[in-house]
């Protein structure tokens, strides 16, 4: 542990530039795209609208969420980070404020080149902020890789996430830095997994500041 | 979600703006609106908007299949267009058929029977191999004119495009990896490009680039892929209007104009894309962000720092509360039978000796149902041709698991203590048995 530990101790951990654009679609209700290095996703979000009777729910909104690929259809993997995504939006959208309505949000992936959840939680954050649904926090995707020495890489490209012993994505809420989702493929001890959330929680005040950063931004000539 | 209604009044305006050569945005009748194209990291990946808010995003990927049986020397190119649920809210996955057959056979015919790529240099071995070209278009917003505005996304796309290079030596075949050989692009003969006509009150007026208001009163639309050397490689004509010879020559005459506006600019677009690549300079959809956009924001490469991190995770795990213990060890009972836990103890009130000799009996014949169900022991058991007297209480369920030889006797007092005992936590149970069906 000690042995490991001088060798996590490098600063060798820094996210990607990030860019963010909110408001670029015309139709839906709250957009926006946000780019992540090279990895780019645009979110779209409709709501809160009619939903169909099935799906109503009497005491809040039903929030659905569709991830779709660049290239071919829709499959498993897109099925579970669609679950992902919904659950941690349920968890932070105050759904009881619009009953028996339904917020759809459409993610596109644009292009894929690493840490395409986190980028998908970040730009549904941001398309929720530009549609203006109530929200009790806004939240940040994390993704942080363990190579085979056990080094922490947070947002991790391709090669990186390839070559990694362990992925994890953390989605972290912005007021108290709390875990909202955690989900990991590979393996890790318990003692990396928590040093892997440490490190998620301060890279997603880097986050938070640049969400603040760009709001500030957009509202700067009201 | 259902597309909101167009009004009588919105639609009696637009016409009569049309009637006096006026339209919503401001064009004049063939004006075009503005195309912007932009690259992704991938090749062949574009992202073409028309107007404001149009896109379409595009992306051709390659595989090497088998060919078709009765062409056995040409590739083979497969054309997918979405809509996808954002573009609009009256697009909801799998619902909207007619529109998208319309769309993705329009596409086919105007790139794949116009020949514009040359399916022959896509074979590898006659027979054998042959490159697959996929095409997948997304419509992300919808302002009207998709067809437009994916067919200028496909082609950009295709010409965009490097497929992996290729040696044939005998009957040996080796794919080069872009790092090994540079990728080859496709080699395409000419690009056609679609243009949209509307047409309101049979024919009279005509609107070039329909916007989606426009669309929805139009009368009937044209269509017409041309190339640059004005040659019409798709006609079609929808919505059932009636023109006239000298109005569709007079479409076409302005369709090549336009095609040869949007060529330049996709030959442009190309090439400047083709020089940043080589020059080593950033490219992607980071850069097609403007900067100069209030509602677009940049950030630079930021570090974390990550020092004391290990300090931090051993805190918490210090501080955190041991795990609770697992029990895993189940019982097999016969091949195929598992049990995990015991279950807990029935915690009913009073209960006569006979009735706890049954449950007894119950449970052990009892394990090939659920754990939960084991508790439950509001079995009555069923003797061959005696009926039994159950009680008028609906919320009694009655689980029937196997033939016992039982007394009447015990039989109806059982019926009575059940009724008798305190409902509350026999209704708990019943709770957990309906959750557990």
């Amino acid at each position: 542990m000690e042995a490991g530990g001088a060798a996590m101790a490098t600063a060798g951990c820094c996210l990607r530039p990030f860019s963010c654009e909110q408001g670029l679609l015309s139709r839906p209700d709250g957009s926006a795209a946000f780019v992540q290095g090279d990895t780019s996703v645009l979110a779209g979000l409709y709501g809160p609208a009619e939903v169909r009777g099935s799906k109503e729910s009497p005491e809040r909104a039903t929030l659905e969420v569709l991830l779709r690929p660049k290239v071919g259809l829709p499959g498993v993997g897109e099925r579970s980070r669609e679950q992902l995504l919904r659950q941690t939006c349920e968890a932070v959208v105050l759904g009881a404020l619009h009953p028996r309505t339904a917020i759809t949000l459409v993610l596109q992936v644009l292009s894929d080149a690493g840490s395409l959840l986190s980028c998908c939680l970040n730009a549904a954050c941001m398309g929720l902020l530009d549609a203006g649904l109530p929200l009790s926090s806004l939240f940040c995707g994390v993704t942080c890789a363990l190579d085979a020495q056990g080094a922490i890489v947070l947002d991790p490209t391709t090669r990186q996430e390839q070559e990694a012993r362990a992925v994890l994505t953390f989605a972290i809420d912005s007021t108290e830095r709390k875990v909202l989702m955690a989900t990991t493929r590979g393996s890790c001890s318990v003692e990396e997994m928590q040093q892997c959330l440490a490190a998620a929680q301060r890279a997603a005040d880097t986050i938070f500041q640049f969400y603040r950063d760009s709001a500030r931004r957009r509202y700067s000539k009201s | 979600m259902r597309e909101p209604p167009l009004s009588n009044c919105e639609r009696r305006f637009l016409l009569r703006a049309v009637r006096e050569g006026k339209r919503l945005d401001g064009r004049q009748c063939y004006d075009y609106r503005n195309v912007r194209i932009s690259f992704g990291p991938d090749r062949g990946c574009c992202v073409v908007e028309l107007g404001r808010t149009r896109w379409v995003l595009g992306q051709v990927s390659c595989e090497l299949v088998p060919p078709k049986p009765n062409r056995a020397t040409e590739g083979i190119l497969f054309f997918n267009l979405e809509l996808s649920p954002m573009a609009a809210p009256g697009f909801e996955p799998g619902r909207q058929s007619e529109l998208l057959v319309k769309l993705n056979r329009l596409i086919e015919r105007c790139l794949r029977n116009s020949k514009c790529i040359d399916t022959e240099s896509l074979c590898v071995v006659a027979g054998e191999k042959v490159w697959q070209i996929r095409v997948d278009l997304h419509l992300l917003n919808h302002d009207g004119n998709i067809i437009d505005a994916a067919s200028i996304a496909a082609i950009v796309a295709l010409c965009h495009f490097r497929r992996p290079d290729v040696s044939v030596q005998g009957e040996e075949v080796t794919v080069y990896s872009p790092e090994e050989r540079d990728p080859v692009p496709l080699s395409i003969h000419h690009m056609p490009i679609c243009i949209s006509f509307a047409f309101f009150q049979q024919g009279t007026y005509l609107l070039v680039d329909p916007s989606e208001r426009e669309e929805r009163v139009m009368d009937g639309l044209l269509v017409i892929a041309m190339n640059k050397h004005r040659e019409i490689c798709t006609i079609q004509s929808s919505g059932g209007i009636m023109l006239l010879k000298d109005q569709v020559l007079r479409c076409s005459k302005i369709t090549a104009v336009k095609v040869a506006e949007i060529t330049e600019l996709i030959q442009k677009a190309l090439e400047n894309d083709q020089k940043v690549r080589k020059e080593g300079g950033k490219f992607g959809f980071a850069e097609s962000i403007p900067n100069q956009k209030i509602t677009a924001f940049k950030m630079e490469s930021a570090a974390v720092d990550t020092n004391n991190v290990e300090e931090q995770a051993e805190e918490i795990i210090t501080k955190a509360d041991p795990p609770s213990e697992v029990f895993a060890t189940p019982i097999l009972h016969t091949p195929g039978t598992a049990q995990i836990g015991e279950g807990i103890e029935s915690s009913w009130g009073d209960l006569e000796e006979s009735e706890r000799e049954e449950e007894g009996e119950s449970d052990a014949a009892a394990f090939e149902c659920q754990r939960m169900e084991t508790e439950d022991t509001s079995t009555i058991s069923k003797a061959k041709d005696e009926p039994i007297v159950l009680s008028d209480s609906e919320e009694e369920e009655v689980v029937i698991l196997e033939p016992q030889e039982v007394p009447n006797k015990t039989r109806t007092q059982t019926t009575l203590k059940q009724e008798n005992t305190s409902k509350k936590a026999f209704n708990k149970r019943r709770r957990k048995k309906r959750a557990a069906r």
